[in-house]
């Protein structure tokens, strides 16, 4: 059993469990999942400085704090107290795109270290991939309303249109990144 | 603590989310070249279930293990849901990585999450602070 869980866990698994997080969240405490708001939450109650759309009682949303620091120690548990294969086995083809496109050559971890190591931050591509892109991710999530959870998740599964407009936005952003912009850089 | 149910389903939801290998850069990567199915796979049921449990949640009028009516809000458009997305998906591409993921991955360990998670909370600073001269 131990065993079955160190490994990756297939998305038929995974997605499903994903999935009745939501009714989950709303059985037990009329909660709708959506995890960027924990962002504002954070900057409402670490910097307001008079910002109006910062002024709330996020205390009110303590509850998607502590979600978030569970997500956090469940990071921990599944990588390091479960374990995880040290390479992620992604397609053969993403591999050779990687190698050849980006000059990537360690493929171990998480996420390459070529690009995410802390030294990164002293050359241009720490600051592209590490703080430019956190960057959009926190300003485009609440311009959003929203991020895969909250919208993808949620949203369409409430049948909210409004999310699938989101959704298009997110892959139509993440296209042009990965087709457009990565050429350009690398 | 009424909040530790809430800290103990985000302990479940990060395993997931890690054992998935959703938080991972490469499977990002994979998707937005279509090279794989596993997050389309894992995005999809994930919706399907949830979309599942909400009719028979609202079917059956169930109501919350206190004896509430369960309510979900109507999500609100704006121009900002198609800007922003945008914004998100050019920040998602780059990272590999959205806000939940950034968590789990701080909690694997990987230092660059720290990072990262800085950088959203200034982009969200940020947007708070222009959001009265933003297309809305």
């Amino acid at each position: 059993m131990l065993e079955l869980l160190r490994q990756p866990w297939p998305w038929y698994v995974a997605g499903p469990l994903i999935g009745l997080t939501v009714p989950a969240l709303l059985l037990i405490g009329n909660k709708v999942l959506g995890i960027s708001s924990s962002l504002r939450h954070m900057c409402a109650a670490c910097l307001p400085a008079n910002i109006p759309f910062l002024q709330y009682n996020w205390r009110a949303e303590m509850w998607n704090l502590f979600f978030v620091l569970g997500i956090g120690i469940g990071g921990f548990i599944g990588y390091r107290v479960l374990g995880h294969p040290d390479t992620i086995a992604i397609s053969p083809e993403t591999v050779r795109d990687l190698k050849a496109q980006m000059g990537l050559t360690d493929f171990s971890g998480l996420l390459p270290k070529e690009l995410f190591a802390l030294e990164n931050l002293s050359n241009w591509k720490g600051w592209v991939f590490l703080v430019l892109g956190g960057f959009l991710v926190g300003f485009g999530t609440r311009y959003a309303g929203g991020c895969t959870s909250g919208h993808a998740i949620s949203g369409l599964s409430n049948l909210q249109w409004v999310s699938l407009v989101a959704v298009i936005g997110f892959f139509v952003g993440g296209l042009l990144m990965t087709w457009v912009f990565y050429p350009l850089l690398f | 603590m009424k909040n530790l149910k809430y800290l103990g389903l985000g302990v479940l939801f990060g395993i997931i989310l890690t054992k998935s290998e959703v938080v991972s850069w490469w499977r990002i990567q994979e998707m937005f070249r279509f090279q794989s199915f596993h997050m389309y796979g894992v995005i999809g049921s994930a919706i399907v279930v949830g979309l599942i449990s909400i009719q028979l949640i609202k079917r059956n009028r169930l109501k919350t293990i206190n004896g509430e009516e369960i309510r979900i809000a109507d999500k609100q458009y704006s121009h900002g849901t198609w800007i922003g997305g945008i914004i998100f998906g050019l920040g998602w591409a780059l990272t590999g990585a959205c806000p939940g993921p950034m968590f789990a991955q701080l909690g694997s360990g990987v230092a660059g999450a720290a990072v990262l998670i800085l950088a959203a909370l200034a982009g969200t600073w940020t947007y708070s602070a222009l959001r009265d001269k933003l297309p809305h």
